[in-house]
């Protein structure tokens, strides 16, 4: 006896092996675990059945999990056996051959079955469904013998099993009900050009045409329709539809309606029995697609391990088509109604077709046909509800124009790219490896491919790429991020729930945000102690007692570590504006310290790279004698105000730019922010200081300053937008001060102006900070409370002595 | 020859910290968890040599400051699906101490 709860699967599909997989992350030695599954396979991946199908895949590689995987788990698998009763006052599950397994605990994922039209001879030889290994078995033998198909459907499960068959080089009719293929996913237009570049590869296409007898003896020889006539078939394919598969529940005395019910943490009315899949209906839907499912396996698995901290709100689905070149994309309420409106484009030459449907400024469907790039951008928008009303003018033309100027075309070309073309510049991972790994490692998710490749894992620019990878290699179907994102696996909770209640609750120590918010870890990791760490220093100035050990290297130890393990120093020089005494005492630091390397930063300041960490606090104090204090270029803090001569020197110059920048410089110093903050002031629209590029830029005209805000160089670039304009310099300083503390006390952690801008609309950050004389000054108050105790120089208080065993060896040994 | 060496207090280490032993050319990280448990590695990163010791520490693990690679203190093994390990040292707390294990010059000498 092992003392282990028993827990049953009843269906070896991909929901019921998800949840098994995340049972498994959570409590690997909770439950003896034995499995039920009909087909004679393990669990394999039915969404690239239709790869299988064209010849484009085998059977192998689409196995996910094979019998290796359960041994290694100790999982017992009854392959090719039905679960027939379930003994619910036993607690136990029987099969057709009188196999009883006793549970604790057991999980209904019995999928769905494949609808069969009841016409006469439906039975006959020769026509079948599109669900498992097993019809495609039959359909790949009757494609060698036979020489015409008909299919009947025409949704996307029809129109990939007839593009397969094409494939295998039979000659395949389409025969659809309705006059508009996918009438569930796509609008007329989007359904002709679909229709029109079928015709082209060569199927063909009988419409509004209701089949009424299937012809032949025992075996199929063609179709009779209502009207009369007849096509001849080798093969019929029904794939007019699926049903969930509730037989086994409802014989349990399960309550069923279209699906098994289940609740929001995916338990039937029996509270010891879980559903999860194709199976179950939720909060009046039923899925059909891959995403849900795996969604609903993660919270069934967090409830399965007794975390019960996972809720499933249900999904919203989006739909690509697994035709090769083919590109659609589909997702929500796509022929909206008297309430919406539509922005449509339509290129006939590139065949190009993009409709949105839009109410009350937020995405309520999108349909796409021949460029779905940015499908996944709408999908997220929609799943977020953004206030699209700042991206309506670009919306349409996609991701790319909305400022992003640096990766913007790559992800079109992807399909293209060979495999030894570089995806992830930074940790130098090219296409193929990825491709790779998605296949041989079964990957799914973003996440998944990061944490195996390390592709899109540092800066991020190629997740657009990786994801387009995925989604590719994987047909379309993949699981997306979810929008709701938990700060990092310790928690279920985001960014803003777990913000909020440290504000609301008054959290103000870790262990009391880890206790209150449920934390999974006792105490927290490398992704949320900093973040935490930051929240509660910006919600409690003055009382949040700053934890070096929830800060990242960088911050803790006050220099930037480099690759070596050496560190770089850089003193603040306000607003890049030094004198001949100050450039001698860097001088004589660097030679006193035997700097490796002297370096003139981008921020117009100097950096000392080489230094040894024992060196730190003495090279500190040297610069501080000379009157420098900490650049703060190590932290997610304000960097560097860049600037122009401005009116004091330059023949065009409209403002003091300069000492306007050193005014927002001793501002807004030492501040810690969600993430790094780089101001720049330019003293005449020519903008010799980039500021339109920056956190915070100025641009000085005649008239008075321009405000402009949401600026990077970096990654991505993104040109700033247009805050406001303002007629003193007084003026200038109350604005940053608002806009600085907004930012604060709205964006996650890790998030920069620029993201945060675009996630938040402009619009409101306009309002908050301009239309709001009160809120604007509340805002500027509280940074000028939040600053009194950030403003003290970290490189004095070490120099003195603070911390000083984080600078030098606890022991000396020889070797 | 081996010898166990008394290096420090456990109050100099931290609570979900690290601190560096210089041993010859080498440096061992020396890790206390939040629970006491005290560890010592090579502090280098099997992944690009990055000093462990400067890692924040969670549970019994550390994430590497360079690439975010995580270690299991106990055993000096990367979390999947990374891989690699890095040496780990016997370390012991006796008397509020530090104890630490290890081949030293002077006791080579006396041997």
């Amino acid at each position: 006896m092992t003392g282990r709860q028993k827990l049953v699967l009843v269906g070896n599909g991909m929901a019921g092996v998800r949840t098994l997989e995340e049972l498994l992350k959570l409590a690997p030695d909770m439950y003896d675990i034995t499995v039920f599954g009909d087909e004679p396979y393990g669990n394999y991946n039915r969404i690239m059945l239709s790869p299988v199908l064209a010849g484009e895949k085998t059977v192998d590689d689409i196995i996910l999990n094979d019998d290796a995987w359960y041994a290694d788990n100790g999982i017992t698998l009854h392959k090719g056996k039905r679960v027939t009763r379930i003994d619910r006052v036993r607690r136990c599950a029987i099969t057709d051959d009188g196999t009883e397994a006793p549970y604790d605990r057991l999980i209904l994922a019995t999928g769905s079955k494949p609808f069969i039209i009841p016409v006469p001879g439906h039975d006959k030889q020769g026509v079948i469904a599109f669900r498992d290994i097993h019809d495609v078995d039959t359909m790949l033998a009757s494609s060698r013998t036979g020489r015409r198909a008909v299919v009947i459907g025409g949704g996307l499960l029809g129109l990939e099993a007839a593009n397969g068959l094409m494939k295998q080089g039979m000659e395949v009719t389409v025969v659809h009900l309705l006059g508009t293929l996918m009438e569930r996913q796509l609008d007329q237009v989007a359904a002709d050009l679909l229709m029109r570049s079928l015709q082209e590869r060569g199927m063909q296409f009988r419409l509004q045409a209701q089949t009424t007898e299937v012809l032949g003896d025992d075996r199929v020889t063609g179709v009779r329709f209502q009207d009369g006539s007849e096509l001849p078939a080798d093969l019929v394919v029904m794939a007019v539809g699926i049903r969930p598969n509730i037989e086994l529940a409802q014989q349990s005395g399960l309550y069923c309606e279209r699906g098994i019910l289940v609740n929001d943490t995916l338990q039937t009315f029996d509270p010891s029995i879980y559903a999860v899949g194709e199976c179950v209906q939720h909060r009046g839907s039923v899925y059909g697609l891959v995403a849900p499912l795996f969604e609903q396996a993660k919270v069934c698995a967090n409830h399965l391990a007794e975390y019960g901290i996972a809720k499933y709100g249900g999904s919203m689905t989006s739909t690509k088509l697994k035709v090769t070149g083919i590109d659609l994309f589909s997702a929500g309420d796509f022929n909206g109604d008297e309430h919406s409106e539509e922005m449509v484009l339509q290129d006939a030459a590139r065949g190009v077709y993009k409709k949105l449907v839009i109410r009350d400024n937020r995405i309520k469907g999108a349909v796409m046909y021949g460029d779905t790039l940015d499908g996944a951008w709408y999908f997220q928008l929609m799943r977020d509800e953004a206030d699209i009303t700042d991206l309506r003018e670009h919306l349409l033309f996609g991701q790319a124009h909305i400022g992003d100027a640096g990766h913007g075309d790559e992800a079109s070309r992807i399909a293209a790219l060979p495999d030894n073309a570089e995806i992830c510049g930074c940790n130098g991972v090219c296409k193929g490896e990825i491709v790779q790994a998605i296949t041989s490692k079964k990957l799914f998710t973003l996440e998944d491919v990061r944490a195996h490749t390390k592709a899109s894992n540092s800066c991020g620019s190629c997740t657009g790429l990786v994801e387009s990878l995925l989604a590719n290699t994987l047909g379309g179907d993949y699981s997306q991020t979810p929008s709701k994102k938990s700060l990092c696996p310790c928690t279920e909770h985001t960014h803003d729930e777990v913000r909020e209640a440290i504000r609301t609750r008054e959290l103000k120590t870790l262990p009391a945000v880890f206790e209150a918010m449920e934390w999974s870890t006792p105490d927290g990791c490398h992704v949320c102690r900093p973040a935490l760490n930051y929240y509660l220093l910006m919600n409690w100035p003055g009382e949040y007692e700053d934890d070096g050990r929830a800060r990242f290297i960088n911050e803790r130890v006050h220099a930037n570590i480099q690759k070596d393990g050496t560190y770089s120093v850089v003193p603040r020089i306000w607003g890049g504006v030094t004198t001949p005494a100050e450039l001698r005492a860097i001088a004589e630091v660097a030679e006193k310290y035997q700097v490796p390397t002297v370096k003139i930063t981008g921020g117009q300041r100097i950096d000392l790279l080489g230094v040894k960490k024992g060196d730190l606090p003495a090279m500190w104090g040297d610069l501080s004698r000379a009157g420098f204090v900490s650049g703060h270029a190590y932290g997610k803090a304000l960097r560097t105000v860049k600037t122009c001569v401005g009116s004091e020197w330059c023949r065009f110059g409209t403002q003091d730019s300069t000492g306007l920048g050193i005014q927002l410089e001793k501002l807004t110093w030492g501040t810690w922010t969600p993430h790094k903050f780089k101001i720049g002031v330019s003293g005449c629209p020519r903008n010799c200081a980039e500021a339109t590029i920056k956190d915070l830029g100025v641009v000085c005209v005649d008239s008075g300053y321009e405000l402009h805000v949401g600026g990077n160089g970096g990654v991505k670039v993104r040109a700033t937008d247009f805050l406001c304009k303002v007629g003193s310099e007084a003026e200038v300083l109350e604005y940053a001060a608002a806009f600085v503390q907004y930012y604060r006390e709205t964006a996650r952690y890790l998030e920069r102006t620029a993201p945060w801008i675009e996630r938040v609309g402009l619009s409101l950050v306009k309002q908050k900070v301009v239309e709001d004389e009160v809120g604007r000054k509340a805002l500027a108050k509280r940074f000028a409370e939040s600053q009194a105790y950030a403003q003290h120089d970290p490189w004095l208080e070490r120099a003195e002595g603070a911390d000083a065993g984080e600078y030098r060896p606890l022991n000396r040994i020889s070797a | 020859m081996k010898q166990w060496i008394d290096i420090a207090a456990l109050s100099d280490v931290p609570r979900l910290g690290a601190r560096v032993v210089a041993h010859g050319e080498d440096e061992i990280a020396v890790f206390r968890a939040a629970d006491d448990a005290v560890f010592a590695l090579h502090n280098r990163c099997p992944h690009r040599n990055g000093p462990l010791s400067e890692g924040i520490v969670h549970g019994h693990r550390v994430t590497c400051p360079l690439h975010n690679w995580v270690i299991e203190l106990d055993r000096g093994e990367a979390v999947a699906p990374d891989s690699g390990s890095t040496a780990c040292y016997p370390v012991r707390v006796e008397n509020g101490r530090i104890l630490l294990e290890l081949e030293t010059a002077a006791e080579a000498a006396h041997g």
